[in-house]
């Protein structure tokens, strides 16, 4: 294996490792755009090294040759990739493709029936921006958005009890960035990466926190007040931990992804509302120029084995 | 992109939107009918009576709010749970989803105990009080 094959298969392991710290690092919507790209580039880049590494396997194949009219003894000169690792390299491509699709699936079924029944929702009246919110009486503490179009928030009465009116505007605020800014395209095009690639299931995961991130800055730039948003985040959280909704499965951000272990650290909602008590976030060049350069040489490498390959069948094509 | 910053043209049909979701907060969380003094009273905030009203039979107007006649004014009350019920149809639908979890967008998650106990310390400390 060359060079330019290994290293767009290990940098997603990279990208895994740093994608936690870049999240909590960079103003959330910075980081999320960068989590989002990398995994996409990341995902194609291990995806296409995978497809030539069994390409290179199968034209050693002489009925491949024959057939593609290349001489084997000019592909066999240029020592192309090893057959075993060409048949594991195709069995992941393959399983990756499936688990893709299957991802592409889910996704478009769950969001269309978001969508059918946001349009069967009466109109609430409750015209909040760019999305509309629906109160559920439900003595449960829950908020959520659902997307679509337009995306719809759902609040139950036992969050409206629990939050003051300044809280409240808190939490719309939160739920209309999120319906607004289109988040759920960003945690779509995460999870399919990371169903393509599984070594990208951090950055999955990192982009479900930016958002929330994303959208927490922007309710405490509505309410004018930092401190204010990251306590009504923690006050919402505490209800809804003594008051849960009903409902029948209680995941977090990307529930059916694996999570990490939750032993590492505290969990979601305590890292968002230290965010918040802390000092703005800003943006640090270093880290993104860093991390667009490891991005960028996975996807560049990949081009570049990508190059080699198809120069030896070209050799080998016109010495038939 | 829907900024917030961006208070254009748009803005006045968002606060009339945000008075509406207030209003409404208010009668979902009062539990019993309101005349528009009493929903004026809960909202505060120095809204004028006549603004409060328009807001009411608007929301009624939409099917959002029932009224009633209590003496000379009206009262109003969410409107039998309606879009409740179709919201928790959706919910039940949608639990259905293997997807769910991921195209919601939760203002909370669940949290460890010692989540808990850390969100109670933060919101012990007298910088986070606001």
């Amino acid at each position: 294996m060359h060079v330019s094959e290994w290293l767009p298969l290990v940098i997603p392991a990279i990208a895994a490792v740093a994608a936690r710290p870049l999240a909590e690092r960079l103003p959330p919507r910075t980081a999320t755009w960068l989590l989002a790209i990398s995994s996409v580039i990341l995902a194609a880049a291990s995806c296409g090294v995978l497809g030539l590494l069994a390409l290179a396997a199968a034209v050693r194949i002489p009925y491949v040759d024959a057939a593609a009219g290349m001489s084997i003894r000019a592909v066999n000169s240029s020592d192309p990739g090893s057959v075993p690792l060409g048949i594991l390299a195709g069995a992941l491509l393959a399983a990756a493709a499936t688990a893709a699709v299957r991802a592409v699936w889910l996704r478009t079924t769950a969001l269309m029936a978001a969508h059918q029944h946001t349009r069967r929702l009466p109109r609430a009246g409750v015209l909040t921006g760019a999305a509309e919110a629906v109160v559920v009486q439900d003595d449960g503490v829950d908020a959520y958005t659902v997307p679509g179009w337009p995306s719809r928030i759902v609040v139950t009465s036992g969050m409206l009890a629990a939050l003051n009116p300044a809280e409240r505007e808190v939490l719309l605020a939160h739920e209309r960035a999120h319906a607004g800014s289109c988040h759920y395209i960003f945690t779509a095009v995460a999870r399919l990466a990371a169903a393509a690639n599984p070594l990208l299931i951090p950055l999955a995961s990192a982009i479900g926190f930016c958002v929330e991130r994303w959208a927490d800055e922007r309710a405490a730039a509505a309410a004018g007040s930092r401190p204010l948003a990251a306590r009504t985040i923690a006050k919402a959280a505490l209800a809804a931990a003594s008051a849960p909704a009903a409902r029948s499965h209680y995941a977090v951000l990307l529930g059916a992804l694996p999570r990490p272990a939750r032993a590492r650290g505290p969990g979601v909602v305590p890292r968002r509302v230290a965010a918040l008590l802390g000092p703005p976030p800003r943006l640090r060049l270093v880290l993104l120029v860093l991390a667009v350069a490891l991005v960028a040489i996975a996807g560049l490498s990949a081009l570049d084995a990508a190059g080699d390959l198809h120069a030896m069948i070209e050799t080998a094509q016109s010495a038939a | 992109m829907h900024d917030y910053d961006d208070q254009g043209a748009g803005s006045s049909r968002r606060a009339a939107g945000e008075l509406e979701a207030a209003a409404l907060a208010v009668l979902q969380a009062s539990g019993s009918a309101l005349t528009p003094g009493q929903v004026l009273d809960r909202l505060g905030g120095g809204l004028a009576y006549t603004t409060v009203v328009t807001i009411l039979s608007r929301l009624h107007a939409k099917g959002v709010l029932t009224r009633l006649r209590s003496g000379r004014a009206y009262s109003y009350a969410p409107v039998a749970d309606e879009p409740g019920l179709a919201a928790r149809r959706m919910r039940g639908v949608l639990d259905a989803e293997a997807d769910r979890e991921a195209v919601l967008t939760r203002f909370v998650s669940e949290l460890s105990p010692a989540d808990e106990n850390l969100l109670r310390r933060m919101l012990a400390q007298p910088d986070s009080s606001g």
